[in-house]
């Protein structure tokens, strides 16, 4: 990999990143209430709106505003949330820091079980083990996270069998375990749900590597099937399924949101959804930059850990 | 129309196609006379009845206010397929029409548009939906609106790959010689081969649409109580859910029905409109 391709992509995050920011701060723009109005209530006076407005800013050009927050974001000034009034930076990477753990644990525990699943169909293709398999990946692609999470939770958290606490967080630092037994359904939920998306590309990836001339050929040597299956086949098909685990953190992040809310975890989402129904334009949008920007550079980190692996890619 | 037969008779050979086809016509019917099916009036109350189990009186059991949960659910069906399928169309409408004029129009204005949609995608896109809705407010039809330009960057993204194809063709480089209009040569000469990838495309957006508009009204940002909307009914349904789970296994398990007969059908019309896929 040459440092030309990875200036490239640093800087096409760089541009992602600020489009990004320029659309949530013009869709921000176009919410119908205004701020200070939301601070004041609708019975304000109009002297009274005017000098908050003028405090705030919100008298100026769009682009002046826009300037403001976003050399804001870049000192780590993300606002002042209008529905605490306390300042969103230090909320919200705290809740960021509490979603990553939920994202991270999820991203592991996908790896270690859906690429041994598509392997494992597409090495018994056809036969019972690949039917289970495909079936059960069909209906985990078919059933919304908050579906699933909410079954989960009416079933392994109902006071009958009280596996799991219902909702809530306890902080890592303060007792591991109980961290762990909190977070165990929220990560349970995401699993599942990418497991069932990732081993169904996994499983078709490998197919097609299989069917292949490489693989062909080292049969026709005359090598096992196994050795052909983990030395030839299994190699080539991981590239593919680090890319469709990058792919998919589009719909991580979109299971991240719902999973917080089900659990009422302190999360990214759940600012975010508390954000929208409030209306609270700086933690809603620290909330969606973040977000975005997280996954572009989880894509940008897919990319050169597609690099690195695949030797025969040369970046131009 | 012999496309079409062959397609069907393709699609109809491939089992995934087959049961997607034959749920999904089903699903259809539901969707057209279900409310008229419905044994109960999905509103009305049986206080003495509440939590009951499925039986012959209720046959999937009822909620909190002991209504009728299979009224419910037929009744729900218009506001969940009906409005999934509204929004799939919405997104792919304007998608195609995105992606066909930005392929065909290339150079610069194509740069131009396919960086702006790029930078829509990187957006995920239940949390653009979201940011749609936080403008619009909560409603059911904002959120059909929502999903539909939240669907629209990818479609264009695949409209335009299949149109760079096309417009290479032959007859379109003819159409051009002969002095035919731009629109002309859009809609006569590369929409027909742009479509089947598209319809393709927004078959699997269906079970999508379906699984993000049930999300949003769970989330309280689409449909409103006392609507019959499946994601709303879970939601509501959460907070009784420790004295009886019938409440919410009944709309998740339709709200997964509907979305595996529309990934078996997308399966399927792939299989059936690309021939090499399916081997």
């Amino acid at each position: 990999m040459s440092l030309g391709f990875l200036l490239k992509r640093l800087s096409s995050l760089v541009v992602t990143a600020l489009i990004v920011s320029v659309i949530v701060f013009g869709i921000t723009q176009l919410l119908p209430a205004n701020a200070a109005t939301m601070i004041l209530g609708e019975y304000a006076t109009e002297d009274a709106l005017a000098t908050l407005n003028a405090r705030l800013g919100l008298d100026q050009p769009a682009w002046v505003q826009y300037w403001h927050w976003f050399s804001g974001v870049l000192h780590g000034d993300f606002g002042i949330s209008l529905r605490t009034g306390q300042a969103v930076g230090p909320t919200i990477l705290s809740a960021f820091g509490n979603s990553a753990i939920l994202a991270l644990f999820a991203l592991l525990l996908v790896s270690l079980v859906s690429i041994p699943l598509g392997v494992l169909a597409a090495a018994k293709r056809g036969r019972p083990a690949d039917m289970g398999v495909s079936l059960l990946s069909y209906l985990g692609v078919s059933l919304p996270e908050f579906v699933l999470a909410t079954l989960l939770l009416a079933w392994l958290a109902s006071p009958a069998i009280g596996l799991f606490p219902a909702s809530g967080y306890v902080p890592f630092s303060e007792d591991w375990l109980r961290a762990l037994h909190h977070i165990a359904l929220p990560v349970l939920t995401l699993t599942i749900v990418l497991t069932a998306h990732v081993s169904r590309m996994v499983r078709s990836e490998m197919v097609d590597t299989l069917e292949s001339d490489f693989v062909r050929a080292a049969r026709l040597r005359g090598l096992s099937r196994k050795r052909v299956l983990y030395r030839h086949a299994l190699p080539n098909s991981l590239l593919p399924a680090i890319t469709v685990i990058a792919l998919d953190i589009g719909y991580l992040i979109g299971g991240v949101i719902v999973v917080e809310e089900v659990f009422s975890f302190p999360g990214v989402g759940r600012q975010l959804i508390l954000a929208i129904q409030n209306r609270d334009l700086p933690m809603l949008q620290a909330g969606a930059l973040l977000m975005a920007v997280t996954y572009a550079v989880a894509n940008l980190l897919a990319d050169l850990a597609y690099g690195v692996l695949d030797k025969r890619i040369q970046f131009e | 129309m012999n496309g079409f037969r062959r397609t069907l008779s393709a699609l109809v050979r491939t089992p995934q196609g087959a049961i997607g086809l034959l749920l999904c016509l089903l699903l259809l019917a539901l969707t057209l006379f279900g409310p008229e099916l419905a044994p109960r009036d999905p509103e009305k109350f049986h206080f003495t009845a509440r939590f009951a189990a499925p039986s012959a009186e209720f046959p999937l059991g009822t909620d909190w206010y002991g209504r009728d949960l299979l009224s419910r659910v037929l009744a729900g069906s218009r506001s969940t397929i009906l409005l999934a399928l509204l929004a799939t169309f919405i997104g792919t409408v304007a998608g195609a029409a995105i992606g066909i004029v930005s392929g065909f129009l290339g150079g610069r204005a194509d740069e131009i548009m396919m960086r702006l949609n790029d930078a829509l995608m990187a957006i995920p896109s239940l949390l653009f939906a979201l940011l749609i809705l936080s403008v619009l407010g909560s409603s059911s039809i904002n959120a059909v609106v929502a999903i539909g330009i939240a669907f629209t960057p990818g479609m264009a993204r695949i409209a335009r790959s299949v149109t760079l194809q096309a417009r290479e063709f032959d007859y379109v480089s003819a159409a051009k010689a002969r002095g035919e209009g731009t629109a002309w040569i859009i809609l006569a000469e590369l929409l027909p081969n742009v479509i089947s990838p598209v319809i393709v495309e927004a078959t699997i957006r269906v079970a999508f649409a379906v699984m993000t508009l049930a999300t949003l009204s769970f989330l309280g940002l689409g449909a409103q109580p006392p609507s019959p909307e499946w994601g709303l009914m879970i939601a509501e349904g959460r907070d009784h859910m420790f004295r009886s789970p019938w409440p919410i296994l009944v709309p998740g398990v339709a709200i997964a029905l509907v979305a595996i007969s529309f990934n078996l059908l997308g399966d399927g019309l792939r299989d059936a409109l690309n021939p090499q896929a399916s081997s």
